[in-house]
């Protein structure tokens, strides 16, 4: 064996990396076919990220449309419902720059809304109920209709097809179950208009005699 | 001797515990009102039981725990109920929440209550319900619902009594045992029965209340009950770290410390429960320390729930000027309140007034130097810096990677801090918006969910009308085979088609004799009545859940029908005098449809759409059954938009072109809504505010008229929603004035 190699180095060399080949192929070929990935992983990232309103507002019929139309190489700040947080989201998932919000397709709102039927208004024409893009009103022809206010995205699409004009577009009451702390104030502006509830927990001023006072106690 | 284990890390804030325990535990006269907040725990709020007016008795109940996890409010002295409605309660936020508002009558009135005479005798499911229903929940700060942590299913081999108190100023806890040790005793044996008899009943409490101690020590003579003492430092009393120094285990991360055998409870909760049982006395009140030293006395009361603590702070002294910040809690993990009238509730241990110089606010963060000292202060042994980087940046990721939500929020880290960086403020901030996005990201994931749904659900409908469609086109071609093998087939066949054979027909009808036409036009007559019957039955069941489409198709074989008929009489009546014009008409008519240009072929529908429109006013007007009246009116009013249409039509198309006569209803509404809310959007974002005004009185305009035709045809048909148009109608109106209004002003 040792002879047949030392004696023909070139074609020896040349085996090998035949065979080598040969191998790596078979076993890249068998991957691509045993783990092929069915659809496009990215699309679904990106929907992930959208806030799934389905409001139509980038100007596709629902976040998957616009998440698929990302993909392929549309802008990411089309997208109100979702504002910065999820154009900065896109952007970094994408790793590219995360531009502003495009107020052509609308302004970013802070406050949630869900929509209201006037019932006793309503006569049952069931137009808003095809517009809902994800059947959260309740109701059948020429009977009243009702949103089921946890599944409304607050889209806005009932509004405009409703023949009597009994659709409106509430803000989600807040309790204290929803209220969260802020971040500590930083700049300079900010700790002007503090608000006292901000500071707690740290009488610094006290730290040496209260090491002290803790330790003559302990 | 007991082995105690060391707390992991911890700090040694000021004490000041010696203040309030001068004098024992003091009442307060009634106050004038009592406001008792809904939800004073974790989990549901309870449900109602009394409405605005009634008189109650102290300790009835005003509202039973609703759900598993919920705890009842009852009154905490006689009185009426005047009010139930929103006021601020004791919370971070200052937010209001439904409270009931009690005027005490004075004459402080028990209501029938009776304690369990020998709780021993019952079951510990039986006590649970009383302590369940008396609202207990944990006095200690959290307000988590005794009954639920006493009612676990898992084997519990150790109960810890909690009375470490560790956060200064606070003394509640150590002037109740002081006062009440025989009743506590007594609880702890009320809850070791409940819970099945634990190997271990320990009292954990700090070397800083031997007084306490002392209290407590004859009473645990000939009982399994150990009273372990330990050092002070805060935060011993932490639940987590109290089961740590008892004890050397921990806590799994997101457990619950009865998966390691455990049940944890305070001391003021094992009081409230004694009461509860033997005396059968609702939670009603409890002891709050007031403290401070913009206080003249600081001493504990003993307050009932709801009581306002501009009350508890008027009966202690308090200076307003002298203190900048009033806090509710310990100067630890407590907050600020700026509402003086908000009321004590079940977890208020304490009203905190100190004067600037005792807490002063501390100064401006400065950046950190990376010392450690928060990693060694911090009683959960995680790495407050790298927190604190990464809450700056909003990495919620590494948050959560770095066991955020194990922090108990202390404070310890802040309070060490060189730098003064409100370390604790940022993890608090941090895990309200992780637990706001995984809220958002739950329902988010639901609206998809739906959606997709909706849009599988829709192109099913759609394939199952389009295999109906092909089995129906199938079935006219087989039809039409039929037919061209066999000449003197039916009528059921394409209009084109029926109207050349007609004339054939006809033709051939004047060649045959008058007795033979006349047979052959009764047959037609009865086979036209026989296919309009047949057709208004299909229309009938379509009416039901046919599109708009299909319903247009069945209302136009209908008048084809009835059109059919009426030619059919008519032959008949004209039998008498037969031409030659009628077959030469009928034939001219088939050829020029289908060499007519499309605008010629417009021209000539909108002519025979107008006869036909007066064929119907007429039919109408003949017509005696009810049904056959009302499908007719459909009819005209289908004739008469579709009429409009084709005007509409003609007026658009320009001659010689061929343009669609019909646009595809494939679009769906939503997609309709969609592109108008857009063209919308784009031209707002282009326009000015005056531009906008314009157009939004424009488009108020356009909607008023649009409303007031639908109105105008409510009213001709006498529909039942003429009051509902009538309304979006004046609604409209309003809009629009205000709309101009504003342009007016907007314009000057």
């Amino acid at each position: 064996m040792y002879d047949i190699i030392a004696q023909y180095p070139l074609s020896a060399a040349l085996v090998a990396l035949t065979g080598l080949s040969v191998v790596f192929g078979a076993v890249l070929g068998y991957a691509a076919i045993k783990f092929k990935v069915e659809g496009d992983p990215i699309v679904e990232q990106i929907d992930k990220l959208l806030p799934q309103t389905q409001c139509g507002q980038c100007g596709y019929p629902g976040c998957r449309p616009y998440a698929e139309a990302i993909a392929n190489g549309d802008t990411i700040n089309k997208c109100p419902p979702g504002g910065q947080t999820t154009i900065n989201a896109i952007a970094d998932l994408l790793d590219v720059e995360a531009p502003s919000l495009d107020e052509e397709h609308g302004e970013e709102s802070d406050v949630k809304t869900v929509a209201y039927i006037r019932e006793d208004e309503c006569i049952g024409c069931t137009k808003c109920i095809q517009a809902c893009p994800v059947d959260a009103i309740l109701g059948a022809a020429k009977l009243m209709h009702t949103v089921i206010v946890s599944e409304c995205t607050g889209c806005d699409l009932c509004v405009e097809p409703c023949p009597v004009d009994c659709i409106d577009m509430l803000p989600v009451a807040k309790g204290p179950g929803d209220w969260k702390w802020d971040m500590p104030a930083t700049t300079e502006e900010q700790i002007k208009n503090l608000h006292s509830h901000d500071i707690i927990a740290t009488d610094q001023n006290n730290n040496d005699n209260g090491k002290q006072d803790g330790g003559n106690a302990s | 001797m007991r082995k105690v284990w060391d707390l992991i890390g911890g700090v040694h804030p000021p004490e000041n515990k010696h203040q309030s325990v001068q004098s024992c535990i003091g009442t307060l006269p009634l106050p004038e009102k009592l406001i008792i907040p809904l939800n004073q725990h974790i989990g549901a709020p309870p449900k109602l039981l009394i409405a605005e007016g009634d008189s109650v008795l102290k300790g009835q109940v005003l509202a039973e725990p609703n759900g598993m996890v919920s705890a009842g409010i009852h009154a905490p002295t006689s009185g009426i109920i005047s009010e139930i409605s929103a006021h601020s309660i004791p919370h971070p936020s200052g937010m209001a929440a439904r409270c009931i508002t009690l005027v005490p009558d004075g004459h402080d009135r028990w209501a029938d209550i009776k304690g369990v005479e020998n709780y021993r005798e019952h079951s510990p499911e039986e006590l649970l319900d009383v302590i369940r229903q008396a609202g207990i929940a944990g006095l200690g700060g959290a307000g988590f619902p005794t009954a639920v942590k006493l009612g676990t299913q898992q084997p519990i081999s150790t109960l810890i009594i909690n009375s470490s108190e560790c956060e200064p100023y606070i003394t509640a806890d150590d002037m109740l045992i002081r006062e009440h040790a025989k009743d506590i005793v007594e609880g702890i044996k009320i809850l070791s029965f409940i819970l099945g008899e634990p190997e271990e009943i320990l009292i954990g409490i700090e070397d800083n209340k031997p007084e306490a101690y002392e209290a407590l020590e004859p009473y645990l003579q000939d009982t399994n009950i150990e009273l372990v003492e330990f050092t002070t430092r805060y935060p011993s009393g932490g639940e987590k770290q109290l089961i740590q120094i008892l004890t050397g285990k921990e806590v799994p991360n997101g457990g619950l410390p009865a998966d390691i055998g455990i049940v944890c409870q305070n001391i003021g909760t094992t009081y409230a429960v004694q009461r509860a049982i033997q005396q059968g006395e609702p939670l009603i009140s409890r002891v709050t320390t007031v403290t401070g030293n913009a206080c003249e006395t600081n001493k504990n009361y003993l307050v009932l729930i709801g009581t306002p603590i501009s009350h508890l702070l008027e009966h202690s002294g308090f200076d307003q000027s002298k203190c900048p910040r009033l806090i509710m809690g310990g100067p630890m993990m407590g907050f600020t309140v700026e509402d003086l009238n908000i009321p004590v509730i079940k977890t208020t241990n304490c009203i905190l007034a100190p004067t600037g110089e005792e807490l002063p606010t501390p100064p401006p963060a400065q950046p950190c130097i990376r010392c450690g000292m928060c990693a060694e202060a911090c009683p959960a042994s995680l790495l407050p810096q790298q927190l604190f980087w990464h809450a700056q940046s909003h990495n919620y990721e590494h948050l959560e990677a770095h066991n955020l939500f194990d922090c108990i929020e202390c404070g310890a880290c802040s309070y060490v801090c060189p730098s003064n960086i409100p370390l604790v403020q940022y993890y608090r901030a941090a895990k309200g918006e992780i637990r706001k996005l995984s809220l958002e990201k739950i329902n988010s994931d639901r609206a998809r969910e739906r959606f997709e749904f909706q849009k599988t659900r829709k192109e099913k409908e759609e394939a199952g009308k389009a295999v109906k469609r092909e089995a129906r086109k199938k079935a006219a071609e087989q039809a039409r085979a039929k037919k061209a093998n066999n000449p003197s087939g039916n009528t059921e066949t394409s209009p084109a088609d029926d109207i050349i054979k007609a004339a054939m027909a006809r033709a051939e009808a004047q060649k045959a004799s008058p007795q033979e036409q006349r047979a052959k036009l009764e047959r037609g007559i009865v086979r036209a009545e026989s296919h309009l019957e047949s057709v208004q039955k299909r229309l009938n069941t379509l009416e039901q859940d046919a599109t708009e489409k299909q319903r247009e198709q069945a209302l136009a074989a209908l008048e084809d029908a009835q059109l059919r008929l009426k030619d059919a009489q008519q032959k008949l009546a004209d039998l008498t005098l037969p031409s030659d014009t009628n077959v030469s008409n009928t034939e001219k008519t088939v050829m020029e449809k289908s060499q007519a240009s499309p605008r010629e072929a417009l021209e000539k529908k909108i002519a025979t759409l107008k006869e036909r429109i007066v064929i119907t006013l007429k039919k109408i007007a003949e017509a005696d059954d009810e049904s056959l009246k009302t499908a007719l009116q459909n009819g005209l009013e289908k004739q008469q938009t579709k009429l409009k249409d084709t005007e509409q039509q003609l007026a658009e198309t320009p001659a010689q072109t061929n343009e669609s006569t019909t646009t595809p209803e494939t679009e769906n509404a939503a997609a309709a809504a969609i592109a108008r809310a857009q063209a919308k959007a784009a031209d707002q974002a282009s326009m000015s505010d005056e531009d906008k005004l314009k157009a939004t009185v424009e488009s108020l305009q356009n909607r008023l008229i649009k409303a007031q035709e639908k109105l105008a045809s409510a009213e001709s048909e006498g529909s039942e929603h003429i009051d509902a148009f009538r309304s979006g109608v004046e609604k409209l109106q309003a809009k629009l004035t205000a709309a101009e209004a504003q342009l007016a002003q907007e314009t000057q």
